[in-house]
């Protein structure tokens, strides 16, 4: 899609996410009261307000991203500000030309890769990482290896996080705050793993809008799917709520 | 509760305000923000050091601003990082063409924010910016807040170190390289009589009934290694340094620092009680004190208890530590006499 349709978008996830961070902040608090700080909703909320506040609507991809970034890590603080905002202020650089299905996934890859490096997490440590890290590859594989259509690729890589989500709940954490209470993380499923999922899915609904007219078109023009794309891992890995 | 505060939320403001207003020759405000640096930061051509935290652990950090010691203080909320746009803004005020260093007790909150303002910083600037991280609590190997062990006391005697060969005209990996050798020969522990109870929560963090004590304890209220009925000073005394010193792994004969340090509800007399224990201990097993320091370096709210810093001392760290400092909460004149 051109830069109007995808500058767009990307305000329209925003608050898409915004808002759904809005109505799940209760329920972020809860599942963080059982194994964190019980600060996770609340802290969410108010970066996302900042966002909506301060993020400059006309702006280019990168420049949009990367503000989006800067308000979670002024606004949300403890680990998480770092981990979501500041994994997507570092890859935001790959939307500098612009959102393409191969620049969406070089995003997706670029947020993970920051995430477990500043967080130092890795799968099956029930964090954020473990609803990232599916989603991410998946969304990859399906558009690099099974040549399907962004919408398709993002519908899967929300279903890989959901998964993901589910599987942090039996485990023990071992990393983060509720790494400290050891077997009594058990039976809770991670806040940040969840919050994670919230953002996918709302990019993916966001994509459904914008990017559904162009399934007839042939597979892959630079734009339509890539834009839905990048969007979503972008709010995904903005949001992933890290080990606190 | 009863506490000296006005609105719990406006502490931290209210506080740094007060700072700036007692040390004005000292320290100044960055605008906005909840950073004071040097009055006369940044110092054209020195490395910058600059450290951060949460507030609550007073005088640290901002009460070693000053010549021979820190360029930066970020004062995060009470208990918690400071955010790493902050820590950014820090970075950039103390850089003066020769690089900075980061200070960073090992805290994850804490980590990961200068981490994440070390990369931005980077992104917007081609300034040289390293980091240390300070984990000298011998009490616990993980904790709430931690992967790996607390930074604590033992993050003064980096700062000053640092600071002090940062003053002398050293370069940012002769910096980093001194301020690295201290961290990994110093060690701490702590104890509490009580809880600390944050201005927001208004009751105590944890619960300590009158006739127990925790070891081990962190500048957070977090758990400790044990809880054990009441003892004497020279019995706690006892327990800290061997604790430390087990650790350590000194050879006979070194020669030491150590600080006995408040928590922050802990009168002066307790605590030279409690150096007077730890100068026997040390004389008994053949080291030889160089420099004790007795007092409130880092606190924890009013907690009452206190901790035991030990320093393992070379003919570097030597000239480094008796170097001047001048700085609210610390000073040092020529000859190590402060």
């Amino acid at each position: 899609m051109d830069r109007e349709t995808q500058r767009e978008a990307l305000s329209a996830t925003l608050e898409a996410v915004a808002d759904r961070i809005e109505r799940e902040k209760g329920h972020l608090t809860d599942l963080d009261s059982a194994i964190g700080d019980a600060d996770h909703g609340a802290n969410l909320h108010r970066g996302f307000q900042a966002a909506l506040e301060q993020v400059e609507r006309d702006a280019d991809p990168d420049a949009f991203v990367k503000g989006v970034g800067m308000a979670l890590v002024s606004k949300v603080g403890g680990a998480s500000g770092p981990l979501y905002g500041g994994s997507l202020a570092h890859a935001s650089s790959e939307f500098a030309e612009g959102i393409t299905a191969e620049s969406s996934v070089a995003f997706a890859e670029a947020y993970l890769e920051k995430v477990k490096d500043r967080g130092g997490a890795s799968v099956g440590d029930k964090t954020m990482v473990d609803a990232l890290t599916p989603a991410v590859h998946t969304y990859k594989r399906a558009i690099e290896v099974d040549d399907l259509d962004p919408l398709t690729a993002l519908a899967r890589a929300v279903d890989a996080a959901e998964r993901g989500v589910a599987f942090t709940t039996p485990i023990r954490a071992s990393k983060g705050r509720a790494s400290y209470l050891g077997w009594r993380s058990v039976g809770h499923p991670d806040p940040g793993a969840t919050s994670t999922l919230y953002l996918l899915e709302e990019i993916r609904d966001v994509a459904v809008e914008y990017l559904e007219g162009d399934l007839d078109a042939s597979a892959r023009t630079p734009g339509t799917d890539e834009e839905s794309e990048s969007d979503e891992p972008e709010d995904g890995v903005d949001e992933s709520g890290a080990g606190e | 509760m009863k506490k000296l505060i006005n609105e719990p939320e406006a502490v931290v403001d209210e506080m740094l305000e007060g700072m700036v207003a007692a040390h004005p020759d000292y320290v100044r405000r960055l605008e906005g923000t909840n950073v004071l640096v040097r009055a006369d930061a940044p110092m054209e051509g020195k490395v910058g050091i600059v450290s951060g935290g949460g507030s609550g652990h007073e005088p640290t950090h901002a009460g070693y601003l000053g010549e021979g010691m820190l360029d930066g203080a970020a004062a995060g909320e009470v208990f918690t990082s400071p955010t790493a746009d902050q820590l950014q803004g820090m970075i950039d005020a103390c850089e003066g063409g020769a690089g900075v260093l980061c200070v960073v007790k090992n805290y994850e909150g804490d980590v990961m924010n200068f981490e994440t303002a070390i990369e931005l910083a980077e992104m917007e600037g081609d300034a040289e910016i390293e980091h240390v991280v300070v984990d000298d609590d011998v009490a616990v190997e993980d904790s709430l807040y931690t992967s790996g062990r607390r930074g604590v006391c033992g993050t003064i005697l980096v700062h000053k170190v640092a600071g002090a060969a940062a003053a002398r005209g050293d370069d940012l990996a002769e910096v980093k390289r001194l301020a690295e050798k201290t961290v990994e020969r110093v060690g701490t522990m702590g104890m509490a009589l009580t809880s600390c109870t944050t201005p927001e929560k208004g009751e105590p963090t944890f619960d300590l009934p009158d006739d127990e004590i925790e070891l081990g304890i962190g500048i957070h209220g977090e758990p400790g290694v044990e809880r054990t009925e009441v003892m004497d000073a020279d019995s706690v005394a006892e327990h800290l340094t061997e604790r430390v010193l087990e650790d350590l792994e000194l050879a006979e004969g070194s020669e030491l620092v150590t600080i006995v340090n408040g928590m922050g509800a802990t009168p002066q007399m307790e605590l030279y009680v409690v150096n007077r224990r730890l100068q026997e201990l040390l004389d008994e097993r053949g080291f030889a004190v160089h420099d004790a320091w007795v007092g409130d370096y880092m606190t924890s709210l009013d907690m009452a208890g206190c901790s035991i810093t030990v320093l393992e001392l070379d003919d570097e760290l030597r000239e480094l530590l008796a170097a001047p400092a001048d700085t609210p909460a610390l000073t040092v004149r020529e000859r190590g006499e402060r």
